[in-house]
């Protein structure tokens, strides 16, 4: 007789905009269906967005997310820009795209610390972050602030990145690149990684197109979409990269896709610092006229997608925001179901949403919906998992 | 002074909860705080999953409807003597949510709070200084 | 060929109200009772990738904007179409197509009011429990 049993997992998780909370299914170990809710999180920031000016709004767009900090303000002044046909004078294009890009490398560095936890490398944690916090202090000394760099505004940027600052940037990405070779070598060499990893949570490219998910989760499942290379803003077009596709669309693939990113990244804000011409870094917009726009940009999880109204005054009428998670965490429902329950933590946390769920979840019987099991025994699972696997490998662990 | 909050202070257990209406930057800059250039773990401060063990009630993020009656529950179980800290201008006020339909109320209005840490998000170093304020008065020196 | 062209092919009369605001920026309206045709059209056929759906209360009625992104080149091609009942409103559901239209729906449901026929799951996704029936967030009040 099936036994099933319920594993709530959540319920307030703060993942970047959308919060949520898995109702996991499980027959055994397997687990049979998942039922995702959202909304413990919900800010209503559409609506507050309807009673702000448009630069205000751009405080608040940044406020949707901590870890993408740059990428929604981004995307609503490129909604704005269209929507207004405002030119941006170049310098200004240049220190947006160094600013996102420097925000996807410590996003990755972040994600990549968090999947070492759940899966037991905790050493992987401690270093991931130790490496991001450089990133950090060069946020801090660019922007002042180590989050929330408030750099966007319509028409251009807030701050220049000065002189001087340059070659300490430069420096710190130097520094940089010996420690995500140390990653991609740790990552691709150890056998305990791809035994645990590879082949599980798998979205296949057809799943992929069905879900319409995004950024490096579709981009592990094969398919060549990346709008910063689709519909190039910012200094994207002006400088070379490389779209960094896999094609098995299991979690392996996925981490490999994040680590690649990191030299592109790194890469690009190079090329953007020796490319960057002298001049203005700001349009000065005065007025907005009536009309409508839509911006989109490559955050680090996707595809982040801003639609604006205006009726001619100076509040939106109307400003949809679509984070990538919208798309991607739905996406969970075809590609934890049938994997086991020590892999569910990883699987969750594959397509980059947070921590904090999985630091809270909750094992329940369906039947007496006593509590069997807290959230960290699964992370314990998951760890318990690499231990045995480490054994029948051979590892020293 | 009540002894067995002064015992507390010697190793803090800190349950972190995120009440909804965060832009999950507070929660980083936490972590943050285990991780090498801070690690607060060395004074025995530590996270755990369950807020039954926990002497610490670490919120952030401003109020969301569908959290609230959840932070009350979880208030109620903690274990007393315990303090509860509020981390963020959000926890602290609503900050930039503060006129949002799905932001009733603001935090200590539902659940006391012992201490504030201002901040959009508060640097490390700001939740470090503010947890020592609050071991230096409960130790009342 | 390129898409504006294959779009009017495949679709014809249905498709009205052209609206090229850049290269890369295209609206087109269609009749309510035409949307899932034509989305079944722009997603399965075409092989566009839904991005999103924006409902907007406007003074003439619901409006909803469905945002499809053709990655090869770039382009945003927005399909827009008005319920003007907003007393009852309701039009039909794409969730039936594909699960990426769930939540969208879901949220304008909650948020709008809007009812969508078919739709497999239409219950609240981010709103609370205890949020009163009958009003809906974003909406808003228009003078007669």
């Amino acid at each position: 007789m099936s036994h099933k049993v319920l594993i709530p997992i959540g319920p307030y998780h703060p993942l970047q905009d959308e919060p949520e909370f898995f109702r996991l299914y499980v027959e055994g170990e397997r687990v049979v269906d998942i039922d995702i809710v959202i909304g413990y999180l919900h800010r209503g920031i559409e609506k507050l967005s309807e009673s702000k000016h448009f630069d205000q709004v751009t405080f608040l767009v940044e406020r949707i997310c901590g870890i993408c900090s740059t990428s929604h303000p981004f995307a609503y002044v490129n909604a704005m820009e269209d929507l207004a046909k405002i030119e941006v004078p170049e310098r200004a294009l240049f220190i947006r795209t160094i600013i996102a890009e420097m925000e996807r490398i410590h996003s990755h560095l972040l994600w990549l610390g968090l999947a070492g936890h759940f899966i037991g490398y905790n050493t992987v944690w401690m270093w991931a972050w130790r490496y991001r916090e450089p990133i950090l202090d060069m946020f801090e000394m660019i922007t002042g602030n180590r989050n929330h760099y408030a750099m966007m505004k319509i028409g251009g940027v807030r701050r220049d990145i000065k002189d001087e600052d340059i070659s300490i940037l430069k420096k710190t990405l130097d520094d940089l690149l010996p420690a995500v070779d140390m990653f991609k070598g740790a990552v691709m060499d150890d056998p305990v990684i791809k035994a645990r990893l590879k082949g599980i949570g798998i979205l296949t490219k057809q799943q992929a197109i069905d879900w319409a998910v995004v950024g490096p989760t579709a981009r592990a499942s094969g398919i060549n979409i990346d709008v910063r290379k689709d519909d190039p803003y910012g200094a994207y077009d002006k400088v070379s990269w490389n779209v960094i596709v896999e094609e098995d669309g299991d979690i392996f693939a996925k981490t490999i896709v994040r680590i690649l990113e990191l030299y592109e990244s790194i890469s690009i804000i190079r090329q953007c610092l020796d490319k960057m011409p002298k001049g203005e870094i700001d349009a000065n917009v005065k007025d907005i006229p009536s009309g409508e726009g839509i911006g989109h940009v490559e955050a680090p999880r996707g595809e982040c997608f801003h639609y604006v109204r205006s009726d001619g005054t100076n509040r939106p009428v109307r400003h949809k925001i679509r984070a990538p998670s919208y798309m991607n965490v739905a996406s969970n429902k075809v590609a934890a179901v049938g994997g086991t329950l020590s892999d569910a933590a990883i699987t969750l946390a594959a397509v980059d949403p947070c921590y904090c769920c999985t630091e809270r979840l909750i094992v329940l019987d369906k039947h007496s919906d006593k509590k069997i099991m807290n959230g960290w025994d699964l992370i314990k699972l998951s760890q318990e998992k690499t231990e045995k696997l480490k054994k029948i490998i051979g590892c020293k662990s | 002074m009540n002894l067995k909050l002064k015992a507390l202070t010697k190793s803090l257990w800190v349950f972190h909860l995120c009440i909804g209406g965060s832009c999950n930057n507070c929660d980083i800059e936490i972590l943050d705080l285990l991780t090498p250039r801070y690690d607060v773990e060395r004074f025995g401060i530590m996270l755990i999953g369950s807020i039954r063990h926990a002497d610490v009630l670490l919120i952030t993020g401003s109020l969301s409807r569908k959290a609230a009656p959840r932070a009350k529950r979880l208030y109620e179980q903690m274990p007393k003597p315990g303090v509860v800290v509020a981390v963020g201008s959000c926890a602290l006020g609503r900050g930039i949510f503060k006129d949002s339909y799905n932001t009733p109320c603001p935090l200590d209005e539902l659940i006391p709070v012992d201490l504030y840490i201002p901040g959009c998000p508060p640097k490390p170093e700001a939740i470090i200084a503010g947890i020592v304020k609050l071991i230096k008065k409960v130790r009342g020196v | 060929m390129e898409i504006i062209q294959q779009i009017k092919e495949k679709l014809k009369d249905r498709v009205s109200d052209w609206h090229r605001h850049n290269q890369r920026r295209i609206y087109f309206t269609v009749n309510k009772k035409d949307i899932r045709e034509v989305a079944r059209v722009l997603f399965k056929d075409l092989g566009l990738r839904f991005a999103t759906a924006s409902g907007i209360d406007t003074p003439l009625g619901l409006e909803i904007l469905y945002h499809f992104s053709l990655d090869k080149s770039g382009q945003i091609i927005s399909v827009r179409t008005i319920i003007e009942d907003k007393k009852n409103p309701e039009i039909d559901s794409l969730a039936v197509i594909s699960e990426a239209f769930e939540w969208i729906e879901r949220e304008m449901w909650e948020m709008l009011g809007i009812n969508f026929i078919g739709h497999p799951n239409l219950k609240r996704l981010l709103l609370a429990d205890e949020w009163p029936q009958e009003q809906y967030p974003l909406r808003h009040e228009h003078e007669s």
